[in-house]
């Protein structure tokens, strides 16, 4: 089992160096001049060529890149073209909010998603099958931030039932903290939903025809306890895949999402960047994002060997 | 009714109708082939129907009653939906119906171009790589890489490198998907590999470039078009992303994530602006998705029952 986690996390180590690699590539070969950029625009050419000679833009790419490769082990990514602020501050003032989204809108889908999928499995054929997955068609095709200003327009604006924009600190309070994120974490949890509940329906079905299944039917099991505790085990490994992957939908919502409902987050942190083409921070968000993606599936790999001891590799 | 089936009438109970003729016993004739492709196909039928009125839509917009969709008119705006603009204005007074239908030309040459190109590079990847391995073991991790950032950031981060254009727009989602098509094909092909025609085929001597070509590219064609559909349908979502926070198609093109951009300020208010494109891109993808299912299943019935 040790031996198992510790080559997994070794697993991870090149696929984040090529992921530095390519992000790097994103600043490095950015069109324009980078030293130019960041000199502002009333610089004189000397003023350039100071900045290009003090950053080391004049080295050759890989030297660049050790050092660049460097800084980011330190845990610096750089300061922010506009503000001048270090990038990994910048993220560590905006991540509560993007965290606090993500992990509310992972435990909806999961809590609602897999109970949807395993409905639809045992009354597969059924119209109770056909509306859930009918649902889940609509989940892929109606974009979140449709959902979103929908959801919004719904709830906060004509009921009134929850504000419509902004964020509160968890440290405020847990139902005020609660009531600004559930409207994001529903929109954002939309296609999250249709994603899991399809696989956990393919999963299930193919479980609920093996022999154990109608073993535990025939000794009189309860219904929950042959879905849930039989079958749910094994038709697990697909479904805690599937959540890993979509992980890329949930930080790619994360960014639209959070600019529907004025979420102050890592979100708006990137789309403001995008705006002012403040590179560094767009290089930071990404290289953040992109990790955080790399550790999620791992986790979920090793995961695995606790659900499916027969799982090694 | 009565006169002719009194006992019909009487005792209800006792009548045993006619036996269902399954599908196949129909006579050939009764089905027709439209009905019968539509019977058979329901989902092809719809997202097909549907998206071939769409595209129509896009084409024909100038016909379509439509007012030039970047005319700009101050003092008409945010306009309410009225018989002179049907979906009413945007906050510059430029007509919804108009932008909007125009909107549609965007999102289908993207979607279109996208699937296009990214399905032709990942098939072109996956069809080398699943067969020199040296390539494969400097490309794969290269898509690993890829494939670890999630694809609406790569895209964000190439647009944010370059200027706002459609073609910019196109190659940024295009190279965001291709690991993920390229990983596809891969595996396709490794799969057939192993098959005894591809086996027959080294042994009767066929070069293997021969064999790519000949056997195993018409094999990967079917799963790759229903590919194809469902990178249609997520290209398009990732424009209008795009666009919507300011990263894609330029403003002055009207595009769906564009006009909702420019509702964005005033949705609280004036909630009609945001509304009609989001509706448009909805079931735009939603015809698309129903396409891609469809095509799926046909292609693979035994995935039918599954999915």
């Amino acid at each position: 089992m040790l031996v198992y986690i510790l080559r997994r996390l070794m697993a991870t180590i090149p696929v984040m160096a090529v992921v530095s690699l390519l992000v790097f590539c994103l600043l490095f070969f950015a069109p324009g001049d980078p030293a130019a950029l960041i000199a502002g625009d009333q610089a004189t050419p000397d003023d350039i060529e100071r900045v290009r000679l003090r950053l080391g833009l004049d080295r050759p790419f890989f030297t660049q890149f050790s050092s660049w490769l460097a800084r980011l082990a330190q845990g610096d990514l750089g300061s922010s073209l506009f503000t001048n602020l270090p990038v990994a501050e910048m993220i560590a003032q905006r991540i509560e909010p993007t965290l606090s989204l993500m992990a509310l809108t992972l435990t909806l889908a999961v809590v609602i998603a897999v109970p949807l999928g395993v409905a639809a499995a045992w009354c597969t054929g059924t119209w109770i099958d056909r509306v859930i997955m009918a649902v889940a068609v609509f989940g892929f095709s109606v974009p979140g931030f449709v959902v979103g200003y929908a959801l919004a327009y719904v709830f906060a604006l004509e009921l009134n039932w929850l504000p419509v924009q902004g964020y509160t600190p968890l440290s405020k309070g847990v139902w005020p903290w609660l009531r600004n994120m559930i409207l994001p974490a529903v929109s954002l949890g939309f296609v999250y939903v249709a994603l899991i509940a399809r696989i956990t329906r393919a999963s299930m079905l193919e479980v609920l025809q093996q022999d154990y299944v109608r073993t535990a039917k025939a000794k009189g099991l309860g219904l929950v306890g042959i879905l849930f505790i039989h079958a749910l085990k094994n038709a697990a490994v697909p479904v805690v895949t599937v959540i890993g992957i979509g992980f890329a939908l949930l930080i790619g919502g994360a960014v639209v999402t959070e600019s529907v409902f004025a979420v102050p987050g890592l979100g708006r942190l990137t789309v403001d960047a995008i705006l002012r083409r403040d590179l560094p921070v767009i290089q930071g968000v990404v290289l953040m994002f992109s990790f955080t993606y790399v550790l999620v599936n791992m986790t979920i790999d090793i995961l695995y060997t606790f659900i499916d001891p027969r799982i090694r590799y | 009714m009565n006169a002719l089936f009194p006992v019909a009438a009487e005792a209800p109970d006792l009548i045993i109708s006619a036996p269902v003729m399954p599908d196949i016993l129909l006579p050939r004739k009764a089905r027709g082939r439209v009905i019968g492709f539509v019977v058979r196909h329901p989902a092809i039928a719809m997202g097909g129907g549907l998206l071939f009125v769409l595209v129509l839509m896009a084409i024909l917009a100038p016909y379509l009653g439509t007012l030039d969709p970047t005319a700009v008119a101050p003092a008409q705006r945010t306009r309410v939906p009225s018989a002179l603009n049907w979906f009413g204005t945007d906050p510059l007074g430029r007509d919804l119906y108009s932008r909007v239908l125009y909107g549609a030309r965007v999102s289908l040459t993207v979607g279109f171009c996208v699937a296009i190109s990214a399905s032709v590079i990942g098939l072109a990847i996956g069809l080398v790589t699943g067969f020199v391995p040296w390539i494969d073991n400097i490309l794969m991790r290269v898509m690993d890489g890829m494939m670890s950032i999630p694809p609406i950031l790569v895209a964000i981060a190439l647009m944010a490198l370059t200027r706002g254009s459609v073609t910019n727009v196109i190659i940024a989602i295009t190279l965001a998907e291709i690991p993920r098509v390229s990983r596809l094909v891969r595996s396709i092909v490794l799969t057939l590999r192993e098959q005894p025609f591809v086996d027959g085929a080294v042994v009767a001597g066929t070069r293997t470039p021969m064999i790519v070509l000949r056997h195993i590219l018409p094999n990967t064609l079917a799963p790759m078009t229903v590919q194809a559909t469902y990178i249609f349908a997520s290209a398009m979502i990732v424009e209008a992303i795009l666009s919507f926070i300011g990263a894609g198609t330029p403003s002055h093109i009207p595009s769906w994530g564009n006009i909702m951009s420019d509702g964005r300020a005033l949705w609280q208010v004036k909630p009609h602006i945001v509304f009609f494109p989001a509706v448009f891109l909805s079931i735009t993808v939603l015809a698309v998705n129903l396409l891609g299912d469809g095509l799926r299943d046909a292609v693979d019935p035994r995935m039918a029952k599954r999915m």
